[in-house]
């Protein structure tokens, strides 16, 4: 389907020109819901463009022309969003900026991006973009949601919304609307949308300029592919500065009409779910992985008849429930157990999760745990993973319903063409394409052909069903000796799903077969040791258990016969392992604030163990230095065991042609 | 559909009671407080004035709690005046004063454990409510209305003071540093022309500390509320106020703005230690 069909002429084509049309076709339908004062306040979109309509007008008085950039600084509120409706209106980019950035990374990105206005949400935020504002020459006015301790400050510059909108409903009375109007009537489908940072892990962050073409083309294809129609409600929690949450919670429900709720803050938004039961949810995995983790400590608390109960029914929807959700057949006593499990356990499991009318689910951003993605599909939850890139405006690849496997991505979305390119890397076209890095022209080609293909940086590959893979950065991606292929982060996340293990580096690029390294987790492995009378003293002592090492070999042999059934991976199944003395620490550099390996660190300061890993030997001794928090330096050193590994054979090779 | 509610940022206050900011809304003259033969308070005259942060610091058994005491009627001292917004009074109960706009927190916390966030402040809005107990026991009609608009009052200081997440836990179960938010919180319900504050961070780590700061401040400023704050942390206390009073030993050594206070040779001494002689 050619990009330029999907919008027929008559069409809006941009989010103030969709405003107006579901101020007439949803007029009486909720657009917005605000917890705030312990009550969901909502607005209909009738209401929704009486406000941004006073509120935009406000702007123009204030002197925001076509053209210009403007910051938006915040969490999930109302008037956040409708900032960006308002800005589009007047022909201005909205330029949404991480709350959490530190007023050192804020600069860069107003200054780049040349904001003349920066909206933002409360005192805090204004006190940062304050404390910049003498390196950002073009920015000339800040104006906040939230008035609290405010009062005070020097007003020539600083504007509240209310005053804004105050404004701009003086000009309405004045002089009418027909100048807003046109303006919006003068958007066209080409203009630039948005600029939104890509949070940068590498180097500076790069703006992504999206036209209002590309949002509304992929939200379009999005809103069809899911049924996605103006009864759904939908969660508003992330990161307003994230691609995510600008096309589910903007570009979507705009398209779709349907109503955005914005949590009370950021604390409640568990609580907050549960009351609205959004129809259509997006959470990367950790937000899985901590409901989970919150009911099965609650389920170890309770009574013993109900903790039988939730073992049995669990048992039988671990058996028949994805079956059930995929509408394949099920023996009829099932169907009843299932039916009594749902009424008895995942039912209030559900309500108490807040998931209960979800339609349709996404994770992104990361491979799930395949036991947790399972543990919601069998509940009866249509939980999918869609593979996305900012670049791409989001969508490069979904899951259609029934064809949901927990180690992929999917088949391609709607009117995108993915390709994997010679080395590996995933390559994609989509009338989603980003127009360009603002300011950045060398970034911009290298990362488009002049053929609109994409890079996406991560390698993978296509799976026998068609469905996509990705297995790492392709940076990262290497070959062993023998020429197979090696991605380190594939096979650290098999083995992170393990909830004995916590963090894992995995080595092997032009070297003769694939060792790693294993941090066992505490937590999980201290509470095993209990169980079984095993004593310990501290993590290394732990750590170098035999026994405690025979649990990881048997997870390590449980991958290797995993990777022993995967044609690409079967050569780099992995040969030997330890169990590291110490945790990775980000106070010692190991790992970044973020908790992400640094590979090429770890691999210089522990060279002997890697060594030791490829010579043979089965126990190394090693002294390491540790900091501790209060920054004191020490040093911890210990005899670190090896351990062999027996290969799998690999299963008979599948040969297919890959795309 | 409910319209959304414009938020009314103005929490209602006694503060408009024809005192002009700036004067005197507390005055008390020559008090004298002793338990026995054990003098807590001697002589002590200061005033707070409309619109300002007052704090009263001093070395540990100085008097400052006692002083606070005597404010809201808890204590009565043997000699002295106090003049609150043009009242003069020798006694009071505690009641009394809660009543004619004083409200405070205690050193330690004294919440109800067992009852949520929600319903502790709502004990605070107790002085403000018209309706008796058996209107309330019947509930509907009159009592409900007005139960509606005091939730109302205690929904923006829950939004005030960030704590929408603890609505309806059980304060019993917080931690230590919320819970003294709390009660800053039922203080607040009772709409206070003066705010009693006895150290509002003891025991709060650095993060606690700014935060309740930064609380402090925003109520002094947004809502008018004047305010008297004993604390320990010198830092807090010279950041925070516009004017303190300094006790030792049941007398007053110094009072002015925190930067003569800091240069008073007695206070330095009060602080740092001097030997004292037998009197």
């Amino acid at each position: 389907m050619p990009a330029e069909g999907t919008i027929a002429p008559e069409q809006p084509e941009t989010f103030p020109q969709y405003l107006l049309l579901n101020a007439r076709r949803f007029a009486d339908r909720p657009a917005m819901r605000h917890k705030d004062y312990g009550i969901w306040q909502s607005w209909t979109w009738a209401e929704l463009l009486e406000e941004i309509r006073i509120f935009s007008m406000g702007l123009a008085a204030l002197g925001l022309k076509r053209g210009d950039k403007i910051a938006i600084v915040g969490q999930n509120r109302p008037r956040l969003y409708w900032t960006f409706c308002a800005v589009q209106a007047l022909g201005a980019i909205p330029v949404p900026v991480y709350a959490d950035s530190v007023a050192e990374e804020m600069v860069y990105v107003l200054d780049h991006a040349e904001v003349v206005m920066a909206i933002v949400q409360d005192q805090e935020q204004v006190d940062k973009v304050l404390s910049i504002a003498d390196q950002l020459p073009a920015l000339k006015k800040v104006i906040y949601d939230e008035t609290r301790g405010l009062k005070d400050y020097d007003h020539t510059n600083l504007h509240s919304i209310d005053d804004v909108q105050e404004l701009g409903a003086e000009e309405l009375k004045k002089s009418g609307d027909e100048k807003w109007l046109e303006s919006i009537s003068k958007g066209d489908g080409n203009d630039l949308s948005v600029i939104l940072y890509t949070s940068g892990t590498t180097g500076k962050p790069k703006g992504v300029m999206l036209s209002f073409h590309n949002l509304t083309v992929s939200a379009i294809n999005a809103n069809e592919f899911d049924h996605l129609d103006e009864t759904e409600s939908v969660l508003a929690y992330l990161p307003l500065a994230w691609v995510g949450d600008h096309v589910f919670t903007y570009a979507q429900a705009y398209i779709a009409g349907y109503c955005v709720c914005c949590p009370e803050s950021m604390e409640t938004t568990d609580a907050d779910r549960r009351e609205i039961a959004p129809t259509y949810f997006f959470a990367p995995p950790r937000v899985f992985e901590v409901l989970l983790t919150a009911v099965m400590v609650r389920m170890e608390d309770a009574g013993k008849a109900k903790v039988a109960m939730f073992h049995y029914f669990m048992d039988v929807a671990r058996k028949v429930g994805e079956p059930i959700l995929n509408g394949d057949s099920v023996p009829f006593g099932d169907r009843i157990k299932y039916w009594l499990g749902e009424f008895l356990v995942y039912g209030p499991l559900k309500n108490r999760m807040g998931l209960t009318k979800m339609k349709v689910g996404y994770t992104a951003g990361e491979a799930i745990g395949p036991e947790i993605f399972r543990f919601y599909r069998s509940l009866g939850i249509n939980l999918k993973q869609l593979y996305g890139q900012t670049e791409a405006s989001v969508y490069i690849s979904a899951q259609p319903d029934g064809e949901i496997r927990a180690d992929t991505v999917g088949r391609p979305s709607p009117d995108v063409e993915i390709k994997i390119h010679d080395n590996g890397e995933v390559m994609y076209r989509s009338p989603g394409v980003f127009l360009g890095y603002y300011k950045n022209d060398e970034a911009t080609g290298k990362t488009k052909t002049k053929d609109n293909w994409v890079h996406t940086g991560d390698a993978g590959f296509f799976d026998n069903d068609g469905h996509l893979k990705i297995i790492d950065r392709a940076k990262d991606v290497g070959k062993l000796d023998d020429g197979s292929l090696f991605a380190p982060k594939y096979i650290e996340n098999k083995l992170k799903f393990f909830p004995n293990i916590q963090e894992v580096v995995a080595f092997g690029d032009e070297r003769e077969f694939c060792a790693v390294i294993i941090n066992i987790d505490l937590t999980s492995v201290g509470n095993w040791a209990e169980r079984n009378n095993v004593s310990y003293a501290s993590y290394q002592e732990l750590a170098a258990h035999p026994r405690v090492y025979e649990m990881i070999a048997e997870h390590v042999d449980q991958v290797n016969h995993d990777l022993a059934g995967e044609e690409l991976m079967a050569g780099s199944q992995i040969r030997r392992f330890l169990v590291l003395h110490k945790e990775l620490d980000a106070d010692d550099g190991e790992l970044t604030r973020t908790l992400k390996i640094r590979r090429s660190f770890i691999a210089e300061r522990y060279a002997p163990l890697i060594e030791a890993l490829y010579d043979g030997s089965t126990e190394k001794f090693v002294e390491t230095e540790v900091t501790f928090e209060d920054g004191r330096k020490g040093s911890i050193s210990a005899n670190v065991l090896i351990r062999d590994m027996p290969l799998v054979p690999a299963k008979k090779p599948v040969l297919e042609a890959a795309q | 559909m409910n319209a959304p509610i414009r938020p009314d940022t103005q929490l209602h206050t006694r503060a408009d009671d024809g005192i002009a900011t700036g004067d005197d809304l507390l005055v008390t003259e020559n008090i004298s407080l002793s338990f026995g033969g054990v003098r807590a308070i001697a002589d002590i005259s200061f005033d707070v004035k409309k619109g300002e942060i007052r704090a009263i610091i001093g070395p540990n058994g100085a008097g400052k709690t006692s002083m606070l005491n005597v404010i809201n009627g808890f204590y009565h001292p043997q000699q002295g005046t106090i003049t609150f917004r043009g009242n003069k009074r020798r006694r009071m109960r505690p009641h009394e004063a809660a009543n004619q706009g004083i409200a405070r927190t205690f050193q330690n916390i004294a919440l109800f454990g067992g009852m949520s966030t929600l319903d502790n402040l709502m004990t605070g809005r107790i002085t403000l409510m018209k309706r008796n107990m058996l209107w309330h026991a019947a509930w509907f009609g009159p009592a409900q209305r007005e139960e509606i608009e005091h939730r109302e009052a205690v929904e923006q200081i829950i939004d005030f003071l960030e704590i929408e997440h603890i609505r309806k836990t059980p304060v019993g179960r917080l931690p230590y540093g919320l819970q003294k938010r709390v009660e800053l919180g039922r203080a607040l319900a009772a709409e206070p022309a003066l705010l009693l504050l006895d150290e509002p961070m003891a025991g709060m780590n650095l993060e606690e500390k700014e935060d309740m700061s930064r609380f402090i401040l925003d109520v002094n400023q947004q809502y008018g509320t004047t305010i008297a704050l004993i604390e320990h942390d010198m830092g807090v206390v010279m950041d925070l106020s516009d004017r303190v009073v300094v006790l030792d030993y049941g007398r007053k050594i110094g009072d002015g703005t925190p930067d003569e206070v800091r240069n008073n040779q007695d206070v330095i001494d009060a602080y740092l230690g001097v030997p004292h002689e037998d009197a």
